[in-house]
């Protein structure tokens, strides 16, 4: 948990997500290569993130509500939050992700 | 107006039965128009504004699907929560929860409020879970309804095309009856739509509308596309009622109703004499004629008359509450209150314009369903013109007629005229080429009365009275009485009275003189009579005098021949010198 600091120095709960993809659907491949561009800037022990396949798993995403692909649900910490699409714009996606102004790279130094 | 009602007839009739195969939707009407409902293992597109009835009617295919053909499926919504939907359907008597249980899946797509969009999206992971339910439960058919409230977040309409045509081809491949609902704000131009590309691309387009015509709702339908099919083409009027949706088409396909001989009481015992026997059963009676004519009059009696015979009647009253319908009529000898009370029957009372010509025309067949009457009053029909434009009202109208007489119902409506001139009333004019009887009513000013006179303009089939007569109303019912004409003049009311009584003394001053003359000619009779008894008296006397001297003169005779006999014996002449 020592890597689950912000620049704060509050202490947050470990970041869970679900990905929900159809293997082989180009924004499904383009989201998740843009997710893991931006949690590479983040400690790897500090989040955890289970890819699911809709091809493969159907009715674990009709049981969890996935309407379109990709959709990427921040399960914790609370409050849960859902991003489609591929996740171009980086800055909606680490805000719903809980980052914003927390994270130096989000917005450069703080001022 | 005939002849385009035949051409629709035809259309109906002539829809193929084999060709694609199709699955039935079991929607009143829709079935027929596109002979068997919508292309099975294809697309159809709902088109149609706001409240136009899309939701309404792709969820009714799927529900009668599932309840009629067992036929499973699912209902993707996109704009509305399946709850809400479900709570909808509540109301047209529809437990979707009971079917929910194994034929009928809602699959609720619509994106919260609360989702960021970051980037494209697409439908491909929805499709997966979908056919993975579809295998799951066997489904047949699926309705995707108001999926551009998704795909506008995409924001490209490229993006949105291309997730159509996803749509299309998934359902193609997994051959499935689709149903898909778009928008289009002004259906009667819906190639200007943003989904315009997919009326090219599916298989059936059907056109639903919305709109207000005298500030009364009327929606319509019309199946723009049917690849593979002949259908009707005209745009038809949806009703969407307690149970559902409804699609009038134009009544009964063909004008083959059995042609009754049965002869059904007038409620005037006078009338029947005049249409010497009274009105054919499951015949349509048209009575026309100015305000206060006694049209309301004259049509209750019939179902008065039916209802005392042991039949049942339905009268539909418009813009007159029942108990005062049943007031006013008493007043003229005619009791109904008795046959309310014993459910023979029905007043049914409607404001004109509550509804449309069409809500009008389906509350018609759902009392004739419930009550199956025997003698149908509309009173006035002219008031089912008065909503919905005076095309779909006319049509309203003549269908009605059409419905009542496919099961045999004798109908009698009324419709106001203006004023005299019996053609200047559109309606009428239509209505009264389909009425078997046609009884006008006027006034006729004369002396400084107003009396109300009847004529029967026409009677197919019929020997009819072509005299004029005057109707009377009084306490004890209703009267016809001889009109007469005198000098060139038609003479009623008072005039009629005195001209009655004038000819009432003539007729017994006729009848005392001829009295007299009888009596004269009895006395003279009788004294011919005594004379001739007398003389043949005289003759029998005369008879009995001349046989008298006829025997003396030959007693006579006899007696001189004996005389000469003894002469000769005693002179014992020679024998027979004689």
């Amino acid at each position: 948990m020592n890597a689950a600091h912000s620049s704060t120095g509050k202490a947050v709960a470990r970041l869970s997500l679900r990905l929900y993809v159809v293997s082989g659907a180009p924004n499904s491949a383009t989201a998740r290569a843009n997710l893991f561009d931006i949690l590479s800037e983040i400690p790897d022990d500090s989040y955890s993130v289970e890819v699911i396949d809709c091809i493969t798993d159907p009715r674990r995403a009709l049981a969890d509500g996935v309407i379109v692909t990709p959709t990427l649900v921040k399960v914790a910490p609370e409050p849960q939050r859902t991003v489609v699409g591929t996740l171009a714009d980086r800055h909606s996606v680490l805000d719903a992700l809980g980052f914003t102004p927390a994270l130096p790279m989000a917005r450069g130094a703080d001022e | 107006m005939s002849s385009r009602r035949k051409n629709i007839t035809d259309a109906i009739r002539h829809a193929p039965v084999k060709g694609i195969d199709k699955s039935a939707t079991c929607i009143g009407g829709f079935d027929e128009i596109t002979g068997g409902g919508i292309p099975r293992g294809r697309v159809t597109l709902l088109v149609g504004g706001p409240g136009a009835g899309k939701t309404v009617f792709a969820l009714e295919t799927l529900v009668n699907g599932a309840v009629k053909h067992r036929e499973p499926a699912i209902f993707v919504a996109f704009e509305e929560n399946s709850r809400q939907i479900i709570a909808n359907a509540a109301t047209f008597g529809w437990d979707l929860e009971e079917l929910e249980r194994e034929r009928l899946f809602f699959l609720d797509a619509r994106l919260s409020p609360t989702v960021v969009q970051s980037g494209a999206f697409d439908l491909s992971g929805m499709l997966a879970q979908i056919s993975d339910k579809a295998k799951e439960m066997q489904a047949t058919r699926v309705v995707f309804d108001g999926i551009d409230v998704l795909l506008t977040l995409l924001g490209d309409q490229n993006a949105e095309r291309r997730e159509m045509y996803r749509i299309y081809d998934w359902l193609q491949s997994e051959g499935l009856t689709g149903i898909i609902t778009a928008k289009a704000a002004e259906s009667d131009r819906p190639s200007t739509e943003r989904y315009a590309f997919m009326q090219f691309m599916v298989d059936c387009v059907v056109l639903f509308h919305h709109r207000l015509l005298d500030r009364v709702s009327i929606r319509t339908v019309r199946v723009m596309k049917y690849r593979g099919s002949s259908f009707a083409e005209s745009e038809f009027p949806l009703i969407i009622s307690k149970d559902g949706i409804h699609v009038s088409t134009f009544g009964p396909k063909s004008l083959d109703v059995d042609a009754s001989t049965t002869r059904v009481s007038s409620g005037i015992a006078r009338l029947d004499t005049m249409l010497s026997g009274g009105y054919f059963a499951g015949s349509a009676v048209l009575i026309s004629g100015a305000p206060g004519t006694a049209k309301t009059t004259l049509s209750a009696a019939c179902a008065g008359m039916a209802c005392a015979r042991g039949e049942r009647a339905v009268v539909l009253s418009f813009d007159e509450g029942a108990a005062q319908y049943v007031r006013n009529l008493k007043s003229v000898g005619i009791d109904l209150q008795p046959h309310v009370d014993s459910g023979a029957l029905v007043i049914h009372s409607v404001r004109t314009e509550s509804q449309g010509a069409e809500e009008h025309l389906l509350s018609i067949k759902n009392m004739l369903d419930e009550h199956k009457p025997q003698v149908l009053v509309i009173d006035p029909i002219s008031a089912l013109g008065k909503t919905g434009g005076p095309i779909a009202a006319s049509h309203a109208s003549v269908r009605a007629i059409d419905l009542a007489k496919s099961r045999g119902i004798t109908t009698i409506v009324t419709s106001l005229v203006a004023d005299d001139n019996q053609a200047t009333e559109a309606t009428s004019a239509q209505i009264s080429t389909i009425a078997d009887t046609w009884i006008h009513l006027a006034y006729l000013v004369k002396g400084g009365e107003r009396n109300r006179t009847l004529t029967i303009v026409k009677s197919r089939g019929m020997k009819h009275s072509s005299q004029v007569r005057e109707l009377i109303l009084s306490d004890h019912g209703v009267s016809l009485a001889d009109v007469y004409s005198a000098g060139g003049e038609v003479l009623v009311g008072t005039a009629r009275y005195e001209h009655e009584q004038a000819k009432h003394e003539e007729e017994r001053a006729r009848e005392e003189e001829t009295q007299r003359h009888r009596t004269r000619l009895r006395l003279a009779e009788a004294e011919l009579a005594a004379r001739i008894t007398g003389l043949q008296r005289e003759l029998d006397a005369h008879r009995a005098e001349l046989q008298r001297a006829d025997s003396e003169e030959s007693e006579r005779k006899t007696r001189r021949a004996e005389g000469h006999r003894a002469v000769l014996q005693r002179r014992t002449a020679d024998a027979d010198a004689s």
